[in-house]
């Protein structure tokens, strides 16, 4: 009776097969475990209805000039601005290769149906990118915005110029549906 | 948490700092050592499943809190968009519903595991306790969370179980209203019902840390209840348990997947698919099916009151059941009547269960037709009522008496005794 | 004596599926109400029933149809957007275009609705065409309009339908094929009423929406296993129709079913090898220990 009860503790003969059909069941266990967590993980992404809530149209015509329409696209604010020409000008005037972030106006600047861009209006993502704060316009050292959470200073192309924030605003994508009339997104 | 004296030694110096500091490598050690009893059969693989249901309806719930809102102008709404737009939404939130049912289908087996085997008995009279109230607090929290997708089902169960509230004497409407924060089932319902839905989850765990900390300190009942006398009697729970239970799991998981995937709907309600409307009633309103034996008792008194206290009295009854049941044998397998009047008892839950789901005036079992050309014969009303005395008779005279007056089977003297042949019990399979 | 408890496990695991099953399947019908007078309802074969069963696509698009030019007079779409009807699994889904807010055709079907909308610079209500982001739009402003254009019944919204009636696909074509039963002497009906065999009672507020040939069915291109098949227009028979819009609305109220059914499929299999290999672990460990 206690000899039948003990060979529980002896060594088994075939060690290899059992071994074999351990690792394949933890293989397998861990396996599935594993591929259980991608749709916990994956639910936390962007829903279809989200990914889907696209697009906004803005006239371009009824922002006058030296003013600035703000509007929400993707839970941000777009900033578009009519820029009066000095701050064409300015913005035009500035050394590239000196700035933290080089870009020239135009390249912040996207072209209409015939090719050419319009540097009266400049269309950016209102949002600081230093910390995601968004910029006060028509202030700072260099007359464009001016971000009051962490002090950095835009200039009229909405390029970093002064203070902590990395690169300059963004530029959204939009397209010219018609001379005055743009569809961001 | 271990009633076992501990073999585990810390090897390494981080695990000896711990050992000295935190001993949790230790606690987990001594859970995969306890000795276990070598005869437990597959019955006994539920607890560990239900530990599974409680971790899977834990993640799975606080995944579709995220994309939930808990405002009756946007609740149903919010939870066809889980399911048509979050992603994997149409896997997590049938895995939560379904999961709901599996739980309860799964708590139902270990309690009758429990009943048959009594495993409620000393030492383990706390054990079966806690249990009881797991299984209460997990009846609200399915109650709760039922009234979350807002559907006419989820508007029209909630009335009516608050309702029983209102069937207090005296203080009844103030005390249902104060529940529902308003005359009737509104956005403040709502609110608080999320809220209570997400905490008591977290009640029942630090519960179930409990009733496993009792329960290995009080040591396993096993299928022959005598308790484990020598070191031959037990084995250590890992391997054999884990490995036992980790089989067990995943066939249940297999049943569990096959609902999920192939019948979300099957053990849900149609109508929880149409917008909660307070004006319209639904024709036939029944609760989920792990209710349905309790509103079968709810439904079997004629008086609002009376069902209620009935229905209260139908799980309060499982609390003392330790000292109704005056048997010193704890196993049925040695109490044959007991075991004849067990086997009635789990065909009149059945039957309550159908009771539940059908109309009372129906009839259940025709004899034959009248005159006027309708069916007569026992109505589903008569049928519950007959279902629901025996209920109570189980435990209230038949337990305490038959424990007086049964001659139960010899028992064999010990597990290893019975698992080694000789003896009957060690050949009969689970029963 | 081991295997004999393991067989007997999976019965009683089995025992309680098909209980499960029967009983959620006893209560369904038993709420189901079996309609009224001699009517006999027809159960037809829906190609997404079963393990395996997905959307008959061309149905479900000429469905769309029906539900465009009959159906949406009175009944919304609430939990639909244009974009849904191009995603995968969905009547219109074709592969060129995975992404179904690129679908032109799912760009027409939005563009053929008109949305209610805010002029951004005046703030006016204005009417825009859709666009594949939007939901469908609402048929009545509110309850009490949609009540007051219907005699005082309220149309139901259809995007749930099929899930939200017992009896399913079948109730909601018995419902649309069986006007022409013959109504028994003992359902009276009030003015604004029909007699319908499949609605609980026998009276509906709806007057048969459907008959031959009310629209008409063209040839359409389907996406179907990796290449796009041009289907046949059939005839627009009642019954073809109510088939038909049917199909759309299971789809409607389950669109995840054919993603559903794959991954159940992989899942089930997945299980099922891994209870294998835990029972041949189970009976390694447990080899020389008897109990």
């Amino acid at each position: 009776m206690s000899e039948t009860l003990n060979k529980e503790t002896e060594t088994v003969d075939d060690e290899g097969k059992r071994d074999f059909i351990f690792l394949a069941t933890g293989a397998a266990a861990a396996a599935g475990a594993a591929s259980l967590v991608w749709p916990f993980v994956a639910q936390m992404g962007k829903a279809a209805d989200t990914l889907a809530a696209g697009s906004i149209e803005i006239n371009l015509s009824n922002v006058p000039e030296g003013q600035q329409l703000k509007t929400l696209w993707r839970g941000k604010p777009v900033f578009v601005r009519h820029r009066t020409p000095a701050e064409i000008a300015e913005a035009e005037s500035v050394d590239v290769s000196a700035l933290p972030d080089p870009q020239t106006d135009d390249e912040r600047l996207v072209p209409n149906s015939s090719g050419k861009v319009n540097p009266k209006y400049l269309v950016m993502v209102g949002v600081c990118t230093h910390f995601g704060c968004v910029p006060v316009g028509e202030a700072g050292d260099f007359d464009g915005w001016y971000c009051p959470c962490h002090g950095s200073h835009y200039d009229t192309s909405g390029r970093i110029r002064k203070g902590p924030a990395p690169t300059n605003m963004a530029i959204p994508p939009y397209e010219f549906i018609s001379d005055n009339v743009i569809k961001v997104g | 948490m271990s009633g076992h004296p501990s073999t585990y030694e810390p090897k390494y110096a981080a695990t000896k700092w711990m050992d000295q500091r935190l001993p949790i490598i230790r606690m987990g050690a001594d859970f995969m050592t306890f000795p276990s009893p070598r005869n437990l059969n597959y019955w006994w693989t539920f607890g560990g499943i239900l530990a599974l249901c409680l971790v899977s309806q834990i993640i799975t719930g606080i995944i579709l809190a995220m994309h939930y809102v808990p405002h009756i102008d946007h609740a149903f709404d919010s939870v066809q968009r889980i399911k048509r737009d979050v992603p994997y939404g149409w896997l997590l939130q049938p895995m939560h519903a379904v999961g709901a049912s599996m739980f309860f289908l799964a708590v139902y087996v270990h309690m009758l595991r429990g009943l048959y085997y009594g495993s409620y008995k000393a030492p383990r009279e706390l054990l079966w306790i806690i249990g009881c109230l797991i299984y209460l607090i997990m009846m609200a929290t399915g109650f709760l969370g039922y009234t979350l997708p807002w559907g006419q089902m989820s508007f029209w169960g909630a009335t009516v179980i608050t309702g029983f509230f209102g069937a207090v004497p005296v203080v009844g409407e103030s005390l249902q209203q104060w529940l529902l924060g308003g005359y009737a089932v509104d956005n403040a319902t709502l609110n608080r019902f999320f809220a209570l839905h997400y905490l008591l989850p977290f009640v029942i765990a630090a519960l179930v840390g409990l009733h496993v900390w009792a329960l290995h300190h009080a040591g396993q009942n096993n299928p022959i209840g005598i308790t484990p006398k020598t070191k031959q009697d037990t084995l250590a729970f890992h391997p054999f348990y884990t490995v036992k239970d980790g089989f067990a799991v995943c066939v249940f998981l297999l049943i569990f997947a096959f609902f999920v995937f192939y019948q979300p709907d099957a053990l849900g309600h149609a109508d929880n698919y149409i917008r909660a409307d307070a004006m319209k009633t639904p024709p036939h309103i029944v609760p989920e099916w792990y209710f349905l034996p309790f509103y079968a008792i709810l439904r079997a008194v004629p008086d609002k009151l009376a069902g209620i206290l009935l229905m209260v009295g139908a799980i309060a009854v499982l609390f003392v059941l330790p000292w109704l049941d005056t048997s010193k044998v704890r196993s049925m397998r040695f109490r044959p009547v007991a075991r004849r009047f067990f086997y009635v008892f789990l065909v009149m839950c059945f039957i309550l269960g159908w009771c539940g789901a059908e109309t009372p005036d129906n009839i259940a079992f025709p004899f034959g037709t009248n005159d006027a050309g309708e069916k007569v014969g026992l109505s589903f009303y008569r049928l519950s009522q007959i279902a629901t005395i025996y209920y109570f008779a189980f435990f209230l005279i038949i337990l305490p008496v038959l424990g007086l007056t049964e001659r139960p089977k010899d028992r064999p003297e010990s597990i290893t005794k019975a698992v080694l042949g000789g003896h009957k019990g060690a050949a009969a399979p689970a029963e | 004596m081991a295997f004999s408890k393991t067989l007997k496990v999976l019965l009683v695991g089995g025992v309680s599926l098909a209980g499960l099953t029967f009983g959620a399947t006893t209560i369904a019908s038993a709420a189901g109400g079996g309609g009224t007078g001699d009517y006999e309802m027809v159960h037809k074969h829906w190609h997404f029933k079963g393990m395996g069963g997905t959307y008959d696509r061309a149905a479900a698009q000429r469905g769309y149809q029906v539900y465009r030019e009959v159906c949406s007079s009175c009944h919304a779409l609430e939990q639909l957007a244009f974009r849904h009807l191009g995603d995968k699994g969905a009547p219109f889904y074709n592969e060129d275009y995975k992404n179904p807010n690129e679908n032109p055709l799912i760009k027409a079907f939005a563009a053929d609705w008109t949305i209610e909308d805010i002029d951004a610079d005046t703030g006016d209500v204005l009417e825009r065409p859709g666009i594949t982001a939007d939901k469908f739009p609402p048929i009545y402003p509110n309850d009490a309009a949609a009540r007051a254009g219907n005699g005082g019944a309220l149309p139901p919204d259809l995007s749930t339908i099929v899930a939200a009636r017992n009896g399913g696909a079948d109730y909601l074509y018995n419902l649309l094929i069986a006007y022409d039963a013959k109504k028994p002497d003992d359902v009276t009906l009030t003015p604004g009423l029909y007699y319908n065999p499949v609605m609980d009672g026998g009276k509906i507020a709806m007057a048969s929406p459907l008959s031959d040939g009310i629209i008409e069915y063209a040839p359409m291109e389907v996406y179907e296993d990796g290449e796009i098949k041009t289907v046949a227009a059939p005839e627009a028979t009642v019954e073809q129709m109510a088939a038909d819009v049917t199909e759309f609305l299971a789809w409607s109220s389950d669109p995840k079913l054919e993603q559903r059914k794959q991954a159940g499929f992989a899942t089930m299999l997945y299980l099922l090898i891994l209870s294998v290999l835990l029972w041949f672990s189970y009976k390694r460990v447990w080899k020389n220990v008897k109990h």
